[in-house]
C-alpha cells in the first residue's frame, strides 16, 4: 500500500520520529510560551539553556557521577537557578518597556553562554551515554524504535499536561494568569508577585534545561545545539499564538509531524517548511492558530 | 559618470599604493580566514591559528629582515563575509598571503579574490575538489585534502573490500554534493551501485528520518558525505538505532577532533580517510605533544597542514627574496614540500598540492591502548592515486 508513492510504513515510520521530534518542540515552546504569557518576555536565550541542560547533565556525569535519573532533576534546578539569577540582575529592569529590549538581552545572554562553552568544550561537542535502562530498540512492525526516543515522547507529553494542569487548573496558576493581568491588583492580595515572576521565568528556563537533558543521548552535546533549535521553536510558539500554551504543546507536535513528513517528500525542504506554514499562519491568523485577537 | 571615473581614479591610485606596500620594513602580512565559531571550528578554528603561529615562532618570527604578522577572522561559514574580508585586508592591509578555508563554499568565494586580487590563497579546511577545478586561479593552492582523495580512499578500500551498493547521506551543499559525487565515480568504477541519496540540509541535528530511509533502499554501504557536527549526529542517530549493525557506515571525512567527540564506543570499525595522523612516526609525535601542550588536544590533518602550508610560504619568500605573489607562486610550484606533514608533496599545475593520503580505521576501545590512539593504517595512497598525476582539464590554467 503506498500514499503519494511513498510506501505506508515509511509514512508511518517518519510520523513516529516526527513526534519525537515534535516532542522536542512542545517541551521547549511550552517553556517559551510560559515566559511570554505571564512575563511579556521574548526569551530568545531558551537555546542557550537548552544546550547549557544538556551540558549540565554531561559535566555532571563526568565529573560527580550523577547519572541520567538524578541528572533529570538536578540539571533543570542548576539551569532554572542560572535563569532566577539573570532575571534578578538583568532582566528585572527591562519590564513595561519595549519588548525588544527584552529579545535583545536574552540574545547576548545567549552569544555569551555559547561562546564560553565553545571555549571549553570546541564546537564539536561531547557524548553522552543512553542510560541503561532504556537502551535497545523496539520493533513497531513497520520500524524500528529505539526505546529511548520513546521514552521522550512520554516524558514530554507528561510534562507539557502537568505544566498545562499547573497554569490553568489550580489556584496558583490562577494567581498567576492574574499577576499578569493586573500585578498592582494582585500584589493588594499580599502575594508577592516580583517574586512569582521571578519563579515562573525560573520554571521556564528550567523546561528548556529539561528538554536539553532528555536530548542529551540522542543528539552531539554541542554548544550550537540550541541555536539551530530556537529559531524552529520560535516559529512554533508564533504559529500556535504567543502565549497560549495549548497552542505551543499542539503546534508543536503538529510541526514535529509536518516536518517528519517532509523528509521523505522533500527533504531538501525540511529545515524551511515550518517556517513557510508560519508564514501562511500569520497570514490568515495574525494571532497563531490559538491565540487571543 | 563623472562619479564612476572618480571612483576609478581613486581605485587607481589606491592600487599604486598598495602595490607599494611590500617594501622593505613593512611587515608579511599572512591572514587565517575560517570557522571559528561553527560547526567545523574544532577540525581547525583556533587550532589553526596556533599552528600557524608556531610555524611563525620556529622561522623565527621574520623574514627577509621583515616582520611576519598573523590577521585572523571568522567568516562563520558564510561566502560573502569571507570574500569580503579577504577583499578588505588585501586592499587595506598588505596582505600577502591568506590561509583558510573549512567550508568549501566560502572558500571558492575566497578563491575567487585570491584570482582578482592576486593574493596567493591556500585553501586547507575545504574539501571541494573544483577548487582546482573548475574554481581553480593561478594564486590559489589547495593543500590538505580534497573530496577526489577521500573518495578514491575509503569508498575505493570499501567497495574492494565487497561494499558494492551504497546509500549517501549528504551536506546539501558544495562540499558535500562534490563528494558524494566523487565516491559515486568510485563505486561505479569498481562495479558497484548506488542505491539512494539524501540531501540532508548543513546543520540537521536529527537524522533518524534519513537513516530510515537509508535503511529501506537495503543497501550495504552508508556513506556519510558530510562533516563536522552532521557526521557526529549522523553517526551517533545510524548506532541508537541498530543501522551500523545492518550496514557498514562510510565516513567520507572525518577528523580525529569527530571521532574523540563522538568516542570509540559508536566510530569503532569505521573507515576514513586522512592526510595526517598525528601517531604516524616520531615527527608527528614531536608536533602532536607540542600542539597537545598548547591545545589540550591533539591536531587534526588540518591544522598541521596549517603548520606546514604556512612554513612552506615562508620558504618561498624567502627563496623568491620577495612577497610578490608571482614569484612566490613560482616557488611554491616549483619546489618539493618535506616537512611533518607530508613527504615528498608538490603542487600541480592546478593548484592541488600532491601528497600520500591514508586510509584509516578506527579502533575498537580494547585495541585503544593510550589516549587518542585512534586509528589504524589500513592503506597508504600515494599521491597520484588519490589524486591523479594529471591537472583537472577543467581547469583554466591548464592548456588543452
Amino acid at each position: 500500500m503506498t500514499v503519494f508513492g511513498i510506501p505506508l510504513p515509511a509514512i508511518l515510520g517518519q510520523l513516529t520520529l516526527g513526534l519525537v521530534n515534535g516532542s522536542f518542540y512542545a517541551l521547549l515552546s511550552l517553556g517559551l510560551a510560559v515566559i511570554f504569557g505571564l512575563l511579556g518576555i521574548v526569551n530568545f536565550a531558551h537555546g542557550a539553556f537548552y544546550m547549557l541542560g544538556a551540558f549540565a547533565a554531561y559535566l555532571g556525569l563526568q565529573a560527580f557521577g550523577v547519572n541520567y535519573w538524578f541528572a533529570l532533576i538536578l540539571a533543570p534546578l542548576a539551569v532554572g537557578i542560572l535563569g532566577v539569577i539573570i532575571e534578578r540582575l538583568f532582566l528585572r529592569r527591562l519590564y513595561g518597556q519595549d519588548p525588544l529590549y527584552g529579545l535583545l538581552l536574552t540574545f547576548g545572554v545567549a552569544l555569551i553562554a555559547e561562546g564560553i562553552m565553545r571555549d571549553q568544550f570546541g564546537s564539536s561537542g561531547k557524548s553522552y551515554p543512553v542510560p541503561g535502562l532504556l537502551r535497545g530498540v523496539v520493533d513497531l512492525g513497520f520500524m524500528v524504535l529505539p526505546i529511548y526516543r520513546g521514552w521522550v515522547v512520554l516524558a514530554s507529553l507528561s510534562i507539557c499536561a502537568t505544566t498545562w494542569f499547573l497554569i490553568e487548573r489550580t489556584r496558583l496558576g490562577a494567581t498567576l494568569r492574574a499577576a499578569t493581568e493586573n500585578a498592582r491588583l494582585v500584589q493588594a492580595f499580599g502575594i508577592n508577585v516580583p517574586l512569582m515572576v521571578t519563579l515562573t521565568y525560573g520554571a521556564g528556563v528550567a523546561l528548556a534545561a529539561l528538554a536539553g537533558v532528555l536530548a542529551a543521548p540522542v543528539v552531539q552535546v554541542s554548544p550550537l545545539m540550541g541555536s539551530s533549535l530556537v529559531i524552529v521553536v520560535f516559529a512554533v510558539v508564533v504559529i500556535g499564538g504567543m502565549g497560549s500554551i495549548v497552542g505551543a504543546i499542539v503546534s508543536g507536535l503538529a510541526l514535529g509531524l509536518i516536518e517528519g513528513l517532509t523528509k521523505v517528500i522533500y527533504p531538501e525542504a525540511s529545515n524551511i517548511v515550518v517556517f513557510v506554514i508560519m508564514a501562511v499562519v500569520l497570514i490568515f491568523r495574525p494571532a497563531g492558530l490559538f491565540g487571543r485577537e | 559618470m563623472k562619479n564612476a571615473s572618480a571612483a576609478a581614479a581613486l581605485a587607481a591610485i589606491w592600487t599604486i599604493f598598495s602595490a607599494q606596500a611590500g617594501a622593505a620594513g613593512d611587515p608579511v602580512v599572512i591572514g587565517d580566514i575560517d570557522d571559528l565559531s561553527g560547526v567545523y571550528a574544532d577540525a581547525s578554528g583556533q587550532g589553526g591559528i596556533e599552528a600557524a603561529n608556531m610555524a611563525i615562532a620556529d622561522f623565527g618570527g621574520s623574514v627577509l629582515g621583515r616582520k611576519i604578522v598573523l590577521m585572523t577572522a571568522d567568516h562563520q561559514n558564510k561566502p560573502d563575509i569571507g570574500a569580503s574580508k579577504f577583499r578588505e585586508w588585501a586592499d587595506q592591509n598588505g596582505l600577502n598571503m591568506l590561509l583558510g578555508g573549512s567550508n568549501t563554499g566560502v572558500s571558492i568565494a575566497m578563491a575567487k579574490v585570491a584570482g582578482a586580487k592576486k593574493v596567493p590563497f591556500i585553501a586547507i579546511g575545504a574539501g571541494g575538489a573544483s577548487l582546482t577545478g573548475v574554481d581553480c586561479t593561478a594564486y590559489s593552492i589547495h593543500y590538505a585534502y580534497d573530496t577526489t582523495a577521500l573518495a578514491n580512499g575509503t569508498a575505493s578500500v570499501i567497495v574492494k573490500g565487497g561494499g558494492k551498493t551504497w546509500y549517501f547521506i549528504t551536506a546539501d551543499y558544495a562540499f558535500g554534493t562534490q563528494l558524494q559525487e566523487a565516491a559515486t565515480r568510485v563505486v561505479t568504477a569498481n562495479g558497484g551501485k548506488i542505491l539512494g541519496a539524501v540531501r540532508a540540509p548543513l546543520g540537521t541535528t536529527d537524522y533518524s528520518s534519513f537513516l530510515l530511509q537509508a535503511q529501506a533502499s537495503g543497501a550495504q554501504v552508508l556513506g556519510l558525505s558530510n562533516a563536522g557536527t552532521d557526521f557526529s549526529n549522523s553517526l551517533k542517530a545510524a548506532a541508537e538505532f541498530g543501522i551500523t549493525k545492518t550496514m557498514k557506515p562510510a565516513a567520507l571525512l572525518a577528523f580525529i577532533s569527530d571521532i574523540h567527540s563522538v568516542t570509540l564506543e559508536t566510530a569503532q570499525g569505521l573507515y576514513l580517510t586522512t592526510a595526517w595522523y598525528w601517531d604516524l612516526n616520531a615527527e608527528t609525535r614531536e608536533f602532536g605533544k607540542r600542539f597537545f601542550a598548547k591545545m589540550k588536544k591533539e591536531p587534526t590533518m588540518d591544522q598541521a597542514a596549517y603548520y606546514s602550508a604556512t612554513t612552506q610560504y615562508l620558504k618561498a619568500v624567502q627563496a623568491a627574496g620577495s612577497t610578490d605573489p608571482d614569484k612566490v607562486m613560482a616557488e611554491l610550484k616549483k619546489t618539493r614540500i618535506n616537512d611533518l606533514f607530508t613527504k615528498n608533496g608538490y603542487v600541480r599545475a592546478d593548484g592541488l598540492m600532491v601528497h600520500d593520503m591514508y586510509v584509516m580505521q578506527v579502533k575498537t576501545p580494547a585495541e585503544s591502548k593510550y589516549p587518542w590512539d585512534y586509528y589504524k593504517v589500513i592503506k597508504i595512497m600515494p599521491g597520484e592515486e588519490a589524486d591523479g598525476a594529471q591537472p583537472d582539464p577543467a581547469c583554466a590554467l591548464i592548456k588543452k
